[in-house]
């Protein structure tokens, strides 16, 4: 009830359905452009990590991968952390 | 110099003949001598919003094929007399009218008008493909709803692969209570979205319908919100710089009063 009472209030926590409106639109746009389904993300997400793992010790759960637009153009985004590597890069 | 433009959007019902026939009425309005064109074959509509109905001899159909001349095709506005509408075929047949031979019309009726506007078919059919061919400029047509905005998308990548610059995007029915309460997308969330330049937004408005029911484009209705953006639109087509219009707000102190009845 309070809850409820805030948001008529409009100054409640939960978003407002305009900005999840936003945030969903702008990933289904990315994948409709670029023709890449979520699926097809999953599976190249593990064939990266079968090949990236012959040259690195990655850490696959911090590994991030996204598509992301910028005004008429799309970018894959990775952020690939690589285990055990912190010391060995200050030293050299 | 004339100007093609053609009035489009992927999802259906978001309001391009409601567009076409207020941008038609609203330029001349203004003394351009403008040619209206339904090419949503099947399903004409056009000439109702517009009050011509009574009023159609011949067709898209019967000029593409060759039986009459377009100029003999043309239904004359009664009221704004700058103002021809080339109604579209009630044939089943969706491609009945190729791309060339629209191409070729457009070509021939651009040394007689200022501005021929083209209304589309929903969908990405050969009638769309039709519809675009001719044009020097799409406006987009789109609710401000996801799967509408998502469809725009659709279409603006079509045009582009169809070699369509220009592109101008419309937001029609946008309520301005609950873009306030941040329940719908505003103008700015679709333009960043979809990055094209927006010419208007039109709020969802009765007198929408009650002009359609006239046979009378809300344009003409002076005291209309949605006849404001829709003048607003013509003015930015005819390359004023017009500031778009903010709908009047709702502060907190009126939602207070708002939700405990006062
Ligand atoms: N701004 C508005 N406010 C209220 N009603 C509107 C508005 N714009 C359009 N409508 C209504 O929405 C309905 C659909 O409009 P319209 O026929 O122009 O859409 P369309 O995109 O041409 O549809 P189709 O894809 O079937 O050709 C109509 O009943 C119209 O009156
Ligand atoms: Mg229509």
């Amino acid at each position: 009830m309070f809850k409820s009472l805030l948001k008529m209030l409009g100054i409640g926590d939960e978003q407002p359905s305009g900005v999840v409106a936003k945030d969903r639109l702008k990933m289904v746009i990315i994948h409709d452009r670029t023709s890449v389904s979520p699926e097809v993300m999953k599976r190249f997400r593990a064939d990266l990590i079968k090949v990236l793992s012959n040259y690195f010790e990655i850490d696959e759960h911090d590994m991030n991968l996204s598509l992301e637009s910028e005004s008429n153009s799309c970018a894959l985004i990775a952020s690939i952390p690589l285990r055990g590597m912190r010391g060995r890069v200050a030293k050299t | 110099m004339c100007e093609v433009m053609v009035v489009t959007s992927g999802k259906g019902g978001v309001g391009k003949t409601t567009t076409t026939a207020n941008i038609g009425v609203g330029l001349a309005m203004r003394g351009k001598r403008v040619a209206v064109i339904d090419t949503d074959t099947g399903l004409r509509n056009l000439d109702l919003l517009l009050g011509l109905e009574n009023r159609i001899m011949y067709d898209l159909v019967d000029v593409t094929s060759g039986r009459v001349a377009y100029k003999k095709a043309l239904v004359r506005h009664k009221k704004f007399e700058t103002l021809y509408l080339l109604p579209t075929s009630q044939v089943r047949d969706k491609s009945a009218v190729k791309p060339e031979q629209l191409v070729e019309l457009v070509t021939e009726m651009r040394n007689e008008f200022d501005y021929i506007l083209i209304d589309c078919p929903a969908g990405l059919e050969q009638g769309f493909q039709t519809a675009i061919a001719a044009a020097d400029v799409a406006l987009v047509v789109t609710t401000p709803e996801i799967s509408s905005v998502r469809d725009a998308d659709k279409i603006i990548g079509e045009l582009g692969r169809a070699d369509k610059e220009t592109i101008k995007l419309i937001v029609n029915r946008i309520r301005p209570m609950m873009v306030e309460k941040g329940d719908m997308l505003n103008m700015d969330d679709i333009n960043e979205i979809l990055s094209l330049e927006c010419i208007g937004q039109i709020p969802d408005d009765e007198a929408v319908v009650t002009a359609t029911n006239r046979g009378e484009p809300v344009i003409t209705i002076d005291s209309s919100m949605a006849g404001r953006a829709y003048r607003n639109i013509v003015a930015r087509i005819c390359g004023e710089a017009v500031p778009f219009m903010t709908f009047p707000r709702e502060g907190f102190l009126a939602r207070l009063r708002r939700l405990f009845g006062m």
